[in-house]
């Protein structure tokens, strides 16, 4: 947060907020070592603390809500339970199916809220950062997903079954296949965990600085260039106040989408050979 | 009083057309198709989602780049 108030500079004008804004200083120590020639940093940053800690609370309240198990739900049971039908039903039974998606259901479940939380914490006051704009983040989560689709449909079909299901595309004369055998591959195995990962990080990256733009450049019209230029930055903040809205909205959708594609990659490795 | 930023931006915010009416397209005929036939909106939806994030994935291609370019 203080980052963000330090990127207008009053002197010449107004500087737009940039990707530098993301880079929060380390807390507690700061140190730093070389790796490959590169300056690391070694510390812990505000997102890495909050991916812990939306891991604990998440734990904390589906723990807190299953605890009692009752056969008529009280209030943080009937939340709990809702959120995780939402999760199996929506996700898991209609792409996986009702054969196999009790056992898909936990990872998409523990998925779903873990990223949601974090996402949500965009809009929480004191946090106001969310921790999927550091990409870092998000790659981790996009290899753990490659892990789980490659491997459930290697256990399936054994590795070289997999490779054909999902390389070679079926009902298509044996001529093309030089052409879409590479294209299916590079799509199916190379950029489905590069897109998984960059939706998440752009959306949730792109969106916070839409709101830090609107925020800062409506206090400095406000502020700096008094006159008619205040309604203009009114008008600013109205917007800001509109877009808050809207994050709220994809910050959720982001989270869905993610897990959706997710279950479907999983059935898609899990499915018959057509 | 000067506002500066990159012509990126600008770039980017033209890149970004096709893909909104690419997502616009996809959920109009996700809507025609649940409108003419509400029982096949779980297929749908799954296929709608699909070319949705299909989509999405090239006007973020393009916001990557806006900013690594």
């Amino acid at each position: 947060m203080s980052s963000i108030a330090t990127s207008v500079t009053r002197a010449d004008g107004f500087t737009p907020p940039g990707p530098g804004d993301f880079n929060l200083p380390p807390i507690g120590p700061d140190k730093t070592f070389e790796f490959l020639g590169q300056e690391m940093f070694l510390g812990v940053t505000k997102p890495m603390i909050q991916l812990v800690l939306v891991a604990g609370v998440v734990f904390l309240f589906f723990w807190a809500a299953s605890r009692k198990r009752a056969m008529v739900p009280g209030r943080l049971q009937f939340i709990g339970e809702q959120g995780y039908g939402f999760v199996r039903n929506s996700m898991g039974r209609d792409i996986i199916g009702s054969k196999d998606f009790a056992r898909y259901t936990p990872y998409l479940f523990a998925l779903f809220f873990f990223i949601l939380i974090n996402n949500f914490l965009a809009s929480i006051p004191f946090f106001q950062f969310p921790t999927f704009s550091r990409a870092g983040l998000v790659y981790s989560l996009a290899a753990m997903s490659w892990l789980v689709y490659n491997l459930v449909g290697i256990r399936k079909h054994g590795f070289l079954g997999y490779l054909k299901l999902m390389c070679v595309p079926s009902g298509v004369s044996p001529a093309m296949y030089p052409l879409l055998i590479p294209l299916e591959f590079m799509s199916n195995i190379l950029v489905r965990p590069v897109t998984l990962a960059l939706r998440l990080f752009c959306n949730m990256f792109a969106g916070h600085m839409l709101l830090i733009l609107f925020a800062l450049g409506g206090e400095y019209l406000i502020v700096e260039m008094a006159g008619a230029y205040s309604v203009v930055g009114v008008l600013a903040w109205v917007l800001f106040i509109v877009i808050s809205f809207l994050e709220l909205l994809i910050q959720f959708l982001q989270a869905y989408v993610f897990v959706l594609l997710n279950a479907m990659y999983i059935q898609g490795s899990l499915a018959d050979e057509h | 009083m000067a506002i500066e930023g990159s012509a990126n931006m600008i770039g980017y915010g033209l890149a970004a057309i096709g893909p909104g009416i690419g997502i616009g397209l996809i959920f109009a005929a996700y809507i025609n198709g649940v409108a003419r036939q509400p029982e096949a909106q779980g297929r749908l939806q799954t296929i709608a989602i699909l070319g949705f994030a299909l989509a999405e994935a090239l006007a973020i291609i393009g916001i990557a780049l806006a900013f690594v370019l």
